[in-house]
């Protein structure tokens, strides 16, 4: 490599995300186009992410979320677009030339060479003196807690061993930006949940830029900073975890994390300070939405986990009279199954504390009402 | 740096899972026919036929039919192992023997340059092109093996094809004489057995990894050292296969240093035909083909080591 990404991040100097005085992006992704063929697998990607943030591109399996990843670490040249990193363009920049790594969907770990070899690959090529190597070798493996694996060849690792392996080999250059792709695919639940949190505090302490491809929801929502939600090569929305999940702007975005009750209706009043949608299973309150006027169509998102369900009749606003069909018991949570007059199935999730809902029997008559803050007018 | 990553696997709770443990046991008396099939195969046309080599071999010649003293004669076993001592002695069984194991090993290594590179781009090519290039390697077993041959002679003679262009084109004055060289077996062997190279590296280039060659070239490695450090180590098992391949018919053949041959390129293929059929001494020709075995199974079970090793 030409320029060891050592020199910008000193692995021995945090840099949290939000530290960082410049204004200039580190990664600058600029209206990037890759076709395969007919079939166009990233279509015009903007996006800008700051040093040291954890980025995730989330979205289903096809949505191009790793040619955006390989075309970032110089696997596949964009058709048309500009990709920066650091200031700096990446046209004509060779995968090995460039300041990142990046950790394999697939892990590819060298099958011939033990786990030392493995992760002081880099190294080696590098140039750097044997005794460092060996010194750095021995430090990463124990920061993934392999110390006493370093004889070993791949294939005698587990899923989880292997994957640490992958992570310290990536790691070891100290690069500016760290890519993995679907890093914890391979791990059990368990694992992969601790895995998330040990990623995260890694990547503060290092100060590494991460941008992770998952189509896991639930792991983007952990690890991130902030989520690029991806479907058929465009990113839908880009946002921090919480923005993304309490404001989707679309029906894809509401639907893809998460589930979602919409409820297909028109815009009755738009004022400044609230706004009410009639729907045929009820009215609504919520919040203004901007870009919405009156008689329009509009489809509200309200989320399983902020309706309540209470006996009674339903008369008031932001309340549904509906049917409780099944009842699912989760552990800590309750998923109740409703039908509203209409037909529609609704979902509601209750905290399983909660005695009054788990008192509830089937087909008795209740409510189903969404807490207006909640509720989210969606265009798209 | 370097607060641990707190082990979610705990280091050392998962031993080394034994490769193919389970699936062995279903279809017994399946397996057994497999394995045995070929065994009985072997010993039929292989472990019998060697052991009536070897036991000429301990025989003497005589005029009678067949041409060897038996085994056991009248006051039992008359085997003796003179013709093996004759053929240590004897500088030209010696020179044969050397001549024909230095032939084969240049022929596998050049074999394996040529190869090598041909393997890696049919390996490479996209779908369509790939299947004719593999249709081309096997072409030339669709004619054969001595008409090849004997067009090769048509073409490096004194007045062959090559000389008589170069001539026109004035390009030599004399003409370039090919045939009865070194050169010729050369360029026999390995025209006759590329693709016995080019097969097995194929099959071994086909199924790399290529996201291995992309993490090398993510941790900085240019293009050769990928292919240095990653490409070829990987494809060590065709390498070997295919120098097999190459190397152990080589070291017998006759009909290529017989016909392209000169006076230099004298193999032990040859030496043993020569005892055979011209000097009629079955039992030095018998021990000539034991000694032969051995020079062919010694690499081998060489090879076989350093693939075991890695
Ligand atoms: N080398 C390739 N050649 C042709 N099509 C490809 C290639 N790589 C990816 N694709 C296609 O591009 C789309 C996006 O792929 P990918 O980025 O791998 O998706 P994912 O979001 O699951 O990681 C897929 O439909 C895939 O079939
Ligand atoms: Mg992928």
């Amino acid at each position: 490599m030409t320029d060891p990404g050592a020199k910008a991040a000193d692995p021995n100097l945090p840099l949290g995300a939000g530290d960082v005085g410049e204004t200039r992006p580190f990664v600058r992704l600029d209206r990037v186009v890759k076709r395969f063929g007919g079939f166009v697998a990233v279509n015009g990607v903007t996006l800008d992410i700051a040093r040291g943030e954890l980025f995730c591109l989330l979205g289903g399996s096809g949505c191009g979320k790793s040619t955006l990843l390989r075309m970032l670490a110089g696997f596949e040249h964009p058709d048309s677009g500009r990709i920066e990193i650091d200031g700096q363009t990446m046209a004509g920049v060779p995968a090995y030339a460039r300041p990142t790594n990046m950790m394999f969907q697939s892990y590819a770990l060298f099958p011939h060479m033990s786990v030392a070899r493995n992760v002081g690959y880099g190294l080696v090529r590098e140039g750097v003196a044997r005794a460092e190597i060996g010194q750095r070798v021995e430090e990463m493996l124990r920061l993934v807690r392999l110390e006493t694996f370093g004889d070993r060849r791949p294939h005698q690792l587990s899923g989880g061993q292997r994957q640490r392996v992958a992570l310290a080999r990536a790691l070891i250059k100290r690069p500016k930006l760290l890519l993995l792709d679907e890093p914890l695919g391979a791990l059990d639940a368990k694992l992969r949940e601790e895995t998330q949190f040990e990623l995260r505090a890694l990547q503060a302490r290092r100060g590494v830029t991460f941008i992770v491809v998952t189509h896991d929801q639930v792991e983007a929502m952990t690890l991130a900073s902030r989520i690029g939600v991806m479907e058929a090569g465009e990113i839908r929305q880009i946002g921090a975890p919480r923005a993304v999940y309490e404001q989707p702007q679309s029906r894809f975005v509401a639907g893809f994390l998460g589930s979602v009750n919409l409820f297909e209706g028109t815009v009755d009043v738009a004022a400044p300070d609230l706004m009410r949608i009639r729907t045929p299973g009820g009215g609504f309150v919520v919040p203004p939405a901007s870009g919405l006027s009156a008689r329009q169509p509009v489809a509200l998102a309200v989320r399983p986990e902020k309706m309540r369900i209470a006996a009674g009749a339903a008369q008031a606003d932001n309340a549904l009279q509906a049917v409780v069909e099944e009842r699912a018991y989760l552990g800590d949570r309750t998923m109740f199954k409703l039908r509203l007059n209409d037909g529609t199935v609704l979902k509601v999730l209750s905290a399983a504390a909660e005695a009054g809902v788990l008192a509830v029997e089937p087909e008795a008559a209740v409510d189903g009402g969404g807490a207006a803050a909640d509720g989210g007018g969606l265009t798209a | 740096m370097t607060a641990p990553l707190s082990s979610p696997g705990t280091a050392g709770s998962h031993p080394p899972t034994p490769a193919r443990r389970a699936g062995g046991r279903q279809g017994g008396g399946f397996r057994l026919i497999i394995v045995l099939l070929p065994l009985l195969f072997l010993s039929v046309f292989f472990a019998a036929p060697f052991l009536v080599v070897a036991a000429i071999s301990l025989g003497d010649p005589m005029l009678a039919r067949p041409p060897y003293t038996p085994l056991f004669g009248p006051d039992g076993f008359q085997g003796d192992l003179e013709n093996y001592a004759f053929l240590l002695t004897d500088s030209l069984y010696l020179s044969a023997y050397l001549n024909a194991v230095k032939i084969a090993a240049v022929a596998t290594l050049l074999a394996l340059l040529i190869g090598y590179p041909m393997a890696y781009v049919i390996a490479t090519s996209p779908e369509p092109r790939r299947a004719v290039l593999l249709m081309l390697v096997v072409l030339p077993f669709w004619t054969s093996f001595l008409l090849r041959v004997y067009a090769l002679i048509g073409l490096m003679n004194t007045n062959g094809l090559i000389n008589s262009v170069l001539s026109t084109l004035g390009v030599i004055d004399a003409p370039l004489v090919m045939r009865q060289t070194v050169f010729a077996v050369y360029v026999g062997t390995v025209y006759t057995y590329l693709p016995f190279m080019i097969l097995p590296l194929y099959a071994a280039l086909v199924r790399r990894d290529e996201s291995l060659a992309e993490a090398a070239a993510d941790l900085g490695a240019g293009a050769w050292t990928v292919f240095f450090t990653v490409t070829l180590p990987l494809s060590l098992p065709g390498v070997v296969a295919g120098s097999m391949l190459v190397f152990i018919p080589v070291i017998g053949e006759y009909v290529i240093p017989a016909l392209l041959g000169g006076p230099d390129s004298l193999m032990i293929g040859q030496v043993l035909w020569n005892a055979f059929f011209s000097a009629r001494d079955w039992p030095l020709a018998a021990s000539v083909a034991v000694v032969m075995l051995g020079v062919v199974v010694l690499p081998l079970l060489f090879l076989r080591r350093v693939v075991e090793a890695r």
